[in-house]
């Protein structure tokens, strides 16, 4: 008698709960630098390469030195200089920032495939997680609250960038600059240093979420590692209205969504497995329909930022 | 004395070629950094994409493609809008012969494969042509919604394959129905390439055309010119969008066509390989001009092509070529700061 069967449906619930916590990390630092970047008026579409990027260094890293968290640092740094990069390119005249992502997913993805080739086999270290499930019998109830130490991480930071975006005098340039560059100008904030500067940040943390694929789960290095979470970074922040607080949340609900094909198979059902899978992207384009218009720009969006018009 | 366009012409010239340069520097202190000759790269890459029958062969095999799904963001984008919906249109347009292709297995062959290349434009372009749609009534931003279409395709896609329209006799992996043999295109007369290649370069010529020299085509680079401008001229914007979003999904969608009638004979997860973003980046790089997205894409099928005989001879990893092609992209798109600022190449004033 295994555990799926006595605990039935409850099975799928803890199943993709489970699955939200440990999927979402990667969204959720995607989702806030991206959140970051585009505060300061500028997309980066280039999170995927950062992410495939971070993953291979943090875990290069963490095989070399046996330390998983100097391994997330260095994939947070190989993101930053990336970001670094998109920035740079985009202080240029008559570039287009959305072209300049889509190149860098292909220079971070390429670049991390050439560089990690050696990284294949050995195994590193993995990441610490919190132990939250450990009074209970049920195996499936324990992997569930395995919470990794990344997402409580990720969660106090966006807590705290919520905070900081409103309160502090670094929070208001940022927005400043992301609103109105005329105004920023004005105010004497050189618009394209503050947008680099967010574009490094957003870039840093989303090498971090890489190293999170690496290090935590799936725990391993290989080419086919990122299924896209730093592409939908740009949908996710739509969802969540620029506000990293809501970040959290729609992080949460894409890895539960992405979680719930495979608990569904657990207990037999696995037709239309794909079109569950889907499910984020059907609920993002609903959204996106929905909360359009001709008229006026998305509550929350950043005046600067071209996908908002 | 010359006119304004071949300065035009001249300066894209100029400024894309020091760019090639500039990327085959750098690319060469990063091979050199990894202790190879940087010239051994140089002349593998040549030797690889354009030094032998059968290379070139391999360069527009990998070229046709590109060519179709290109013109899905550079259409548009003559029109002002961003698409990057290449990836979703062609596996739409795959699905969409396929299933035409099967249920047609009576027709004679040469009217099948042009009702199934039909097929695969008509679903292509209905596919970008809604994004155009929810842009123009809606307001949803168009570069975010064929993003989202590109997964949602995707997972169409996997759905079907993996039952509704499932092969169950092919085993090594999840594929649909194929479509009957006779309704295969073979290669183009003369070389190992099959028929993509030409449809890619007659799509192109055409659209090359009907942008500078119609009407239409005119009136388009008015809009993507300036929306005010178009509007006070009495365009209609929002057909004229929608069209452009649709001629260029068709494009796509044609892409996916080609895949499916001329290489695989069935929809599987071969359709998905990253064809619609090289796409969108060969857009750029031929700054959305049909005609030099043939180039573009046969200089890119190349760099792709030699990755092979790259990773035989030096022991380098397949990426290599991934390295050099997001270099290269990096650099282009730098230089498009240069237009309009180097003295010796603007047209001057009489």
């Amino acid at each position: 008698m295994t555990g799926a069967d006595e605990l039935g449906w409850w099975g799928i619930v803890i199943a993709v709960l489970g699955g939200a916590i440990r999927v979402s990390t990667p969204y959720l630092f995607v989702s806030l630098g991206e959140t970051l970047t585009e505060k300061g008026g500028r997309v980066n579409l280039g999170l995927e390469g950062i992410l495939v990027m971070g993953a291979m260094s943090g875990y290069g890293t963490a095989v070399l030195t046996g330390e998983p968290w100097l391994g997330v640092f260095v994939a947070g740094c190989a993101g930053a200089t990336l970001g670094l990069l998109h920035g740079l390119i985009c202080n240029l005249p008559r570039v287009n920032d959305i072209a300049v992502g889509i190149s860098l997913f292909v220079l971070g993805t390429g670049l991390a495939f050439f560089l990690g080739k050696p990284f294949i086999n050995p195994s590193a270290p993995r990441l610490p997680y919190l132990d939250l499930g450990a009074w209970s019998s049920y195996p499936q109830i324990r992997s569930a609250l395995e919470i990794n130490a990344l997402f409580i991480i990720g969660f106090f930071l966006a807590l705290f960038l919520t905070w900081a975006l409103k309160n502090t005098r670094w929070g208001l340039i940022l927005r400043t600059v992301g609103d109105s560059a005329d105004a920023a100008t004005a105010l004497g904030f050189n618009v394209n240093l503050v947008r680099t500067l967010g574009t490094v940040a957003g870039g840093f943390l989303s090498g971090v979420g890489g190293s999170f694929l690496s290090l935590y789960y799936p725990g391993t290095w290989n080419e086919g590692l990122s299924s896209g979470q730093g592409l939908m970074a740009v949908a996710l922040v739509i969802f969540a209205r620029w506000n990293p607080i809501y970040c959290f949340y729609v992080a949460l609900l894409f890895g539960g969504a992405t979680a719930l094909g495979p608990a569904l198979q657990t207990v037999g059902i696995s037709s239309n497995y794909y079109l569950y899978g889907a499910a984020p992207y059907f609920l993002t384009l609903g959204l996106l329909i929905y909360s359009s218009s001709t008229k006026h720009r998305m509550a929350g969006a950043p005046g600067e930022v071209s996908i908002s018009r | 004395m010359f006119n304004a366009a071949f300065y035009q012409g001249m300066e894209a010239v100029v400024i894309s070629t020091a760019a090639l340069l500039l990327t085959l520097v750098g690319f060469g202190i990063f091979v050199t950094i990894f202790g190879v000759d940087p010239f051994d790269v140089y002349y593998i890459l040549y030797l690889g994409g354009f030094g032998t029958q059968i290379s070139i062969e391999n360069t527009l095999t990998q070229a046709a493609p590109l060519m179709l799904t290109a013109l899905c963001t550079a259409i548009p984008a003559r029109a002002g809008l961003l698409v990057i919906g290449g990836e979703g249109a062609l596996v739409v347009g795959g699905i969409a012969t396929v299933l035409v292709g099967v249920h047609l297995s009576g027709l004679p062959p040469a009217l099948g494969i042009v009702v199934m290349g039909l097929a695969g434009a008509l679903a292509g372009g209905l596919w970008i042509g809604a994004a155009g749609a929810l842009r123009q009534y809606r307001g949803v931003n168009e570069t975010i919604s064929t993003l989202l279409m590109n997964y949602i395709a995707i997972a169409i896609l996997y759905h079907l394959v993996s039952g509704p329209i499932r092969d169950f006799d092919q085993v090594l992996k999840a594929s649909s129905w194929s479509i009957s043999e006779t309704f295969m295109v073979g290669t183009v007369p003369g070389l190992d390439v099959h028929w993509g290649l030409a449809v890619g370069v007659v799509t192109c010529l055409v659209l090359f055309v009907v942008m500078r020299h119609t009407t239409f085509g005119f009136a388009v680079d008015i809009l993507g010119g300036n929306q005010r401008t178009a509007q006070m001229a009495g365009l209609p914007i929002n057909r004229m969008v929608i069209l452009c979003c649709c001629i260029g999904g068709a494009g796509a969608g044609l892409a996916g066509t080609m895949e499916v009638i001329a290489v695989h004979g069935f929809a599987s997860d071969s359709l998905v390989v990253g064809f619609g973003y090289a796409g969108i980046l060969i857009a750029f790089l031929a700054r959305q001009n049909p005609l030099a997205i043939i180039l573009v894409a046969i200089l890119l099928g190349g760099i792709s092509a030699s990755g092979g005989l790259m990773q035989r001879r030096f022991d380098l990893p397949d990426a290599t070529t991934a390295v050099l092609q997001g270099m290269l992209f990096v650099m282009v798109l730098a230089s498009n700061s240069l237009y309009g600022r180097l003295r010796f190449l603007q047209a001057r004033e009489a």
